[in-house]
C-alpha cells in the first residue's frame, strides 16, 4: 500500500475561484475561502492555488488574499501566479503558504528561483510546466498562462528547472486542461524519465483510473486535478468534492507497487 | 504558554494558526529572555541543516536552550528540521548539530527505492507506534501526516524512538527522550491528526 498525493488545483481570478477549458473559457465556480474550507473538511492532501491572472497582467501576488485562504488549511498550500521576486516569495512564506508555484519567471528571472531555492529549501520551490505539442508531436512549455511559447521542449525546460533546485515538477498539458479526457500519460513519462525530482501529474483526469495510470503508466509521484474536484455530471454543475479514504485506498493506494 | 522560536526557518504562521484553533496560548519568539521563561518550546524548522545550527548560533540561543532542555527539562518539540537539530550531525552539512539524543541525520538511501519513490520525500505516510506516549494518546490508528523532507534520523537508542514510518524502508519518524520530542512530519499541516499530537503536546505539564 502506497499513499499518492492527491492535489486539487484552484485557478484564482479576479477574486474567485474558475475553471478552464485548455486554458482558456474560464468558469466562475465559487468564492476561494468557502471552497478551501470546503477542501479542508474534505482533508485533501494537498492544495494549489494558482492566480491564473497575474503573471498576464504582470501583477505582483496577492499576499492578503493568500493569508486569508492559507490560515484556513491545515494541510499543505502551494500558491502560484506572478512571482517575480524574492521578497514575495518571502511574504508568501510568512502568509503561511508551504510551497510557491513559479513558472514564468523560470525563464525570465531564473537566478531568482535559484536564490529562492537556496534560501528556503529546494521542498518548497515548484515549478510549473504548461505543455502543448507542435504540429510534429513535440511538447513545448508556454508561460504567462498558456500564451507565449518558450520554444523550449519539455524535456529541457524540466532539466533546466531541476538545475535551478526546484524540488518538484507541476506538469501541466494545455491541451487536457479542463476536458477530463485523461492525463497526457506519454508526456508524463517523458519527464520522469529525464529527472529525478517527483512530479506531479496535472491535465485531464475525470477519475482515480485515471490517477493510477498517471503513477504506474506515467511514474508520477503526485497527482492533481481541478474539473474532477469542483464540477459534477455531463453538464458541469459546480460541486466541490474529494474521494473518500476508502476508495483511494481501494482504487489507488492498494494498487501501487 | 508555548514559545515558538523563530530562528528565520520555517512555516511559523502554520503552526500558530495550528494552536490557535486549539485556543493553546503561544507566541512566536526570538529573544533569548522569552525563551528562558518559556514554559514549553517548539522548535519548528524547514530548510538546510548548517543554515539552521548557523541561525540558532547567530541568535545566541544555542547555550539558553541548552540550558532550558537539559537542565530545566522544559519539554520541546522539534519539528522537521528541529528535530534534525537535536541530533548530533547531519549528512546534509558540516556543523555539529545540538547533540541532545544519541542520533545522527541521514541522506535517503534510494538503493532502496522503485521509480516513483523519489527525493524529497512528500507526502501522507501512516506511523506505527513504537511505545506508549502521552504525545500519542488518543491518535486515531489510521492516523496520517504530512512529510516533506530529504533526511531522515538514524537513532542508536531504539528506547528513542517514538515513531515509524516507512518511504522504501522504515525510519524513525518521531523521537521522545524524557522532555524531548520531535516529529519529521508537519502535524501543523496535518489536519486533525496532526491537531491532536499538537493538542496533546500544549496539555503535557
Amino acid at each position: 500500500m502506497k499513499r499518492i498525493r492527491v492535489i486539487p488545483t484552484l485557478l484564482l481570478k479576479n477574486g474567485g475561484v474558475v475553471k478552464t477549458r485548455q486554458f482558456r473559457n474560464s468558469v466562475y465556480v465559487g468564492d476561494p475561502i468557502n471552497a478551501v474550507k470546503i477542501f479542508n473538511e474534505k482533508e485533501v492532501d494537498e492544495l494549489i492555488l494558482l492566480d491564473i491572472d497575474a503573471s498576464r497582467k504582470k501583477r505582483p501576488p496577492d499576499i492578503q488574499m493568500v493569508e486569508k485562504i492559507a490560515s484556513e488549511c491545515f494541510m499543505p498550500v502551494a500558491y502560484g501566479g506572478g512571482i517575480s521576486d524574492l521578497d514575495q516569495v518571502r511574504s508568501l512564506f510568512s502568509a503561511g503558504v508551504e510551497k510557491v508555484v513559479i513558472n514564468s519567471s523560470l525563464r525570465s528571472n531564473p537566478e531568482m528561483v535559484r536564490c529562492a531555492a537556496n534560501t528556503f529549501g529546494s521542498q518548497s520551490i515548484v515549478a510549473s510546466l504548461d505543455t502543448k505539442r507542435t504540429w510534429l508531436g513535440k511538447h513545448k512549455t508556454y508561460t504567462s498562462c498558456g500564451t507565449k511559447c518558450t520554444r523550449l521542449g519539455v524535456i529541457e525546460a524540466a532539466r533546466m528547472a531541476v538545475e535551478l533546485g526546484v524540488g518538484e515538477i507541476y506538469l501541466n498539458s494545455i491541451e487536457r486542461d479542463g476536458t477530463q479526457k485523461g492525463y497526457d500519460i506519454n508526456l508524463i513519462r517523458q519527464v520522469t524519465n529525464s529527472v529525478s525530482v517527483p512530479i506531479i501529474a496535472a491535465g485531464g483526469a475525470q477519475s482515480i483510473t485515471d490517477f493510477f495510470a498517471a503513477v504506474s503508466e506515467g511514474y508520477a509521484s503526485a497527482v492533481s486535478a481541478g474539473s474532477m474536484f469542483v464540477f459534477h455530471g455531463v453538464h458541469r454543475a459546480v460541486l466541490i468534492s474529494y474521494p473518500s479514504q476508502d476508495l483511494l485506498m481501494e482504487q489507488l493506494y492498494k494498487k501501487v507497487a | 504558554m508555548i514559545t515558538i522560536i523563530d530562528y528565520g526557518a520555517g512555516n511559523l504562521a502554520s503552526i500558530r494558526n495550528m494552536l490557535r484553533s486549539l485556543n493553546a496560548e503561544c507566541e512566536i519568539s526570538s529573544d533569548p529572555k522569552k525563551i528562558s521563561r518559556a514554559q514549553k518550546l517548539i522548535l519548528p524548522g524547514v530548510g538546510a541543516f548548517d543554515h539552521g545550527m548557523h541561525s540558532l548560533r547567530e541568535l545566541g540561543l544555542i547555550d539558553i536552550l541548552s540550558q532550558k532542555v537539559l537542565v530545566e527539562k522544559t519539554p520541546i518539540l522539534g519539528i522537521c528540521l528541529g528535530v534534525q537539530l537535536f541530533t548530533k550531525r547531519s549528512d546534509e552539512g558540516t556543523l555539529t548539530g545540538l547533540g541532545w539524543i544519541d542520533a545522527e541525520t541521514v541522506q535517503f538511501d534510494k538503493a532502496a527505492f522503485t521509480v516513483n519513490e523519489r527525493v524529497p520525500h512528500m507526502g501522507w505516510r501512516n506511523v506505527e507506534l513504537n511505545q506508549p506516549s502521552r504525545l500519542a494518546e488518543d491518535l486515531p490508528t489510521d492516523s496520517r501526516f504530512y512529510f516533506v523532507h530529504s533526511y531522515h534520523l538514524r537513532c542508536h537508542s531504539p528506547s528513542d524512538v517514538l515513531f515509524s514510518a516507512s518511504y522504501g524502508y522504515s525510519f524513525p519518524s518521531g523521537i521522545e527522550k524524557e522532555n524531548i520530542y520531535g516529529v519529521q512530519f508537519h502535524p501543523e499541516k496535518s489536519h486533525r491528526f496532526g491537531k491532536k499530537l499538537l493538542a496533546n503536546y500544549a496539555a503535557l505539564n
